[in-house]
């Protein structure tokens, strides 16, 4: 019983990686003020474009495949996919002053779709699954740390088994964090997802912060659509695998309330209720009511958060709102 | 011979078709308090805001201390010793006072501490008492605004500029101000102050700039003029400035409150155990500092507030006394019993920011006319009136009323409560934000309607207007009756003091 605790949470952190990535993006966009609901598609075209990446790289390189190398294709090429298609949103929103709603949830769709056109376009090329070959499929499922460190009792599968994405998106939403609360960065960035025409009173620019968030946010979390492809489905293509992880990362940035280091629990808990149905199946509770859970919890701190009315608590005030300096 | 601390020269600014400032020459000196006064509409808002960066003139040029500047953002212009005091406060609700201070400040390394000492220090130095590390949401009125003063001082700006500050402040927190400004005044900074309180202009100002429709008429030193003369100029004609007060004719109860108490929606207290009569042919004012109840109480009569406990009862002209505790909101109108209610934002509560006067004036009317259509003449036939009647200053009546200025949007909400004929009138702030003129039309409405038998609710924040126009005051103080009094014979420091102290307990 005691392995299966370990090996419960051990996967919970392995699922929850990609929403890890997801949501810090997403925190970080929406404490500038945008709501970009587009991560679903931007996890897709991050999904997409990193195993492209890698599968090109792989088949350029051969047997002389350097496992840095590949790791760093796979991030600046789901990075970027995912910069361009939040620059996309930015323009519109930021810019153009759309919908963010509707501009989001077109980005979804467009997202879905190239990320399904480039993902099926490799795999018919190929005949077959797209697939890495398999000395560069460790590089990215394999834990960072020495074999010695792992198989510490306990502690070693626990906090040393992982791959090194687990490692990275938790830098990232520790770094995030850090520089929200400690830096002057940080605090015009959370006046202007406040309250922008406070923040451009008192001289920050604000269409370069909603930009930078924004664009940078929808990078992060595309990163998180590369690293479900590259660890959890085993570097292969395939066109339903992701489907809802960027709307479970959506609904975990409530949970967090905006803050990046709940966003490393919230992932691991999310993680590990999204894979329950199959690690601890319940005979008369349908795998379908079991899938929902989540979102159950999200409304449920929603709620909770709602009734609280806690002012740290709320999302930022100024939240989907377009900002236009001489609005009158 | 010293430069001026601001001048302005042939400044234009055009908003599409609408000319808001045309060929404006003024300037203001160091050490100087100058009063920007103007109708609504008349451009002097829009004038500071060029001064403060957020807008851009069209043509003309702006002088800071002699040298030509040209002011893109806000950040030029605190680069340029100029800070603005928002009349819609800009500061972060969730950040504290020192936080808000940090905003848009990059020089130095980022330490909270010492940006606290400093402000510690400015407040020593001027008279303010603020605690540094507090939320914005947990302050006053008159804390924020303190803050928002900190916020400029902190810059070092040597040009101040106040946009409608005592609006939502008590007597005594207005003479804290000023008595702030006058410090700040010797210490050379140049202060302007946009205000339409003109006791405020001739008791703060050393001169007065008058902006009428968006051209400057004149500046005149404070010493040398009169309010008559003063709203002369901002008029353009002469006006009448008393409030012509009838006394009572055959006073009759027509709302009778008795112990209403209400809560608001997180379940906290708003009203405790009120009690007053409101008299058919009489005019009852309101005072409170903002949040005091107010809204609830008005809210509560309306129907739109859930009431714990008591009762209010209606009696109608000639008709027999009915509980009005219990009925909807719609029951409530049939009966007679208007409100208009003029928010913060005056587009929250009452009109449809989208949609045009005529149908604003609709949606009093929306469950009339025959069969499943609505009726459009009637709607547009009051339009007209209210716009003929009130001025309004739209380019036509189907223009959306979320892009007329702000007196405007509440000429057309006012206008449409009093053209219902009620037999109680409830109005809250109707004249907030509104120049002298529009504010004297309201007035005589409240007057004929009183004059007429219409029990008048006037929940007002002047304390001048309130003591001419009504009969008797209530005060209210955290959701309490601290007193009613006889507005004929009553003191403004005696409504002041009410305002801050319920049953001997004082607040701060």
């Amino acid at each position: 019983m005691n392995i299966n605790i370990i090996a419960l949470i051990r996967a919970a952190v392995l699922n929850g990686t990609p929403l890890l990535f997801g949501t810090s993006g997403e925190i970080l966009t929406e404490k500038s003020g945008s709501l970009n609901l587009g991560v679903e598609g931007l996890m897709y075209m991050g999904g997409a474009f990193g195993l492209m990446g890698v599968f090109y790289y792989d088949r350029a390189a051969g047997a002389g495949a350097n496992a840095f190398v590949a790791i760093m294709i796979a991030i600046l090429c789901s990075l970027l996919a995912g910069m361009a298609g939040s620059l996309i949103f930015s323009f519109l929103t930021i810019t153009l002053r759309a919908n963010q709603n509707v501009t989001g949830l077109a980005l979804t769709i467009f997202g879905t779709g190239l990320g399904q056109f480039v993902g099926e376009q490799m795999r018919i090329k190929v005949g077959g699954n797209v697939a890495i070959s398999n000395g560069l499929k460790v590089v990215f499922a394999d834990g960072v740390f020495p074999k010695a460190m792992q198989e510490i009792p306990v502690i070693g599968p626990l906090l040393f088994s992982y791959n090194i994405f687990v490692y990275i998106g938790i830098v990232i939403a520790a770094v995030m964090a850090y520089i929200m609360a400690k830096t002057r960065k940080g605090l015009y960035l959370k006046a202007v997802g406040e309250s922008p025409s406070t923040a451009d009173a008192a001289g920050i620019n604000v269409t370069r912060y909603k930009y930078f968030a924004t664009v940078l946010g929808g990078g992060i979390s595309a990163v998180g659509g590369m690293v479900y492809t590259m660890t959890i489905a085993g570097t292969v293509w395939n066109h339903t695998g992701l489907a809802g992880e960027g709307w479970i990362a959506v609904a975990l940035v409530i949970f967090c309330l905006w803050k990046p280091l709940n966003a490393i629990w919230g992932s691991i808990l999310f993680g590990g209720l999204m894979i329950m149905y199959i690690r601890v199946p319940i005979a008369f509770i349908p795998s379908q009511i079991y899938k929902i859970i989540p979102y159950i919890v999200t409304a449920v701190v929603l709620v909770i958060v709602s009734l609280r009315q806690k002012k740290e608590d709320q999302p930022p005030a100024s939240l989907g709102l377009p900002y236009f300096r001489e609005e009158r | 011979m010293e430069n001026h601390a601001i001048e302005f020269r042939g400044i234009t600014k055009r908003f599409g078709s609408v000319t808001a400032n045309n060929n404006v020459d003024l300037y203001v000196d160091k050490g100087t308090i100058m009063s920007l006064l103007g109708e609504n509409g008349s451009g002097k808002t829009t004038l500071m805001n060029m001064l403060a960066g957020i807008y851009m003139p069209d043509e003309g040029q702006i002088y800071v201390d002699g040298k030509p500047v040209s002011i893109l953002s806000p950040k030029d212009a605190f680069d340029n010793g100029v800070g603005m005091i928002h009349q819609h406060f800009k500061l972060i609700d969730v950040f504290t006072a020192a936080e808000n201070v940090a905003l848009g400040i990059n020089e130095g390394k980022y330490d909270l501490k010492d940006v606290a000492a400093k402000v510690t220090e400015i407040c020593n130095k001027y008279g303010f008492d603020i605690d540094p590390a507090k939320k914005i949401y947990d302050m006053s009125v008159s804390e924020k605004q303190t803050v928002e003063i900190i916020k400029v001082l902190y810059r070092g700006a040597n040009t101040l500029i106040l946009d409608e500050p005592t609006a939502v402040l008590t007597p005594q927190e207005t003479s804290k101000l000023f008595s702030i400004m006058k410090t700040m005044k010797e210490d050379g900074k140049a202060i302007i102050i946009i205000t339409h309180k003109l006791n405020e202009v001739m008791e703060i100002s050393d001169v007065v700039a008058v902006l009428r429709k968006g051209e400057h008429i004149a500046t005149v030193k404070t010493s040398e003029t009169n309010p008559q003369q003063l709203t002369e100029m901002m008029v353009g004609r002469a006006v009448e400035l008393d409030i012509a007060r009838k006394d009572p004719v055959n006073p009759v109860p027509r709302l009778t409150i008795s112990n209403l108490t209400c809560r608001n929606s997180d379940g906290v207290v708003k009203l405790n155990n009120v009690s007053f009569v409101a008299n058919g042919g009489e005019i009852l004012g309101i005072a409170g500092i903002a949040g005091s109840g107010q809204k609830e109480l008005l809210e509560a009569v309306a129907g739109l507030n859930k009431i714990d406990s008591g009762s209010i009862i209606y009696t109608p002209e000639g008709k027999e006394p009915a509980e009005l505790v219990g009925l909807s909101p719609m029951k409530i109108k049939e009966a007679g019993v208007a409100l208009a209610f003029v928010p913060e934002d005056r587009l929250g509560m009452g009109l449809v920011g989208g949609m045009g006067m005529t149908g604003n004036m609709m949606l009093r009317s929306w469950n009339k006319g025959k069969g499943p259509f609505i009726d459009r003449k009637g709607p547009e036939k009051l339009a007209a009136d209210v716009f003929e009647f009130l001025e309004v200053k739209t380019p036509h009546i189907d223009y959306p009323v979320r892009k007329l200025s702000g007196g405007n949007v509440q000429k057309v909400l006012v206008g449409r409560e009093i053209a219902t004929s009620p037999s109680v009138l409830m109005s809250a702030y109707a004249v907030r934000g509104l120049d002298i003129n529009t504010s004297y039309v309201i007035y005589d409405l409240m007057c004929e309607q009183k004059e007429k038998g219409t029990a008048v609710v006037f929940v007002g924040e002047d304390l001048d207007v309130l003591l001419q126009l009504c009969d008797r005051i209530l005060v209210l103080c955290g959701g309490e009756v601290s007193g009613i009094v006889d507005a004929r014979t009553t003191t403004k420091e005696e409504i002041g003091l009410l305002m801050t102290s319920v049953g001997g307990k004082e607040e701060n």
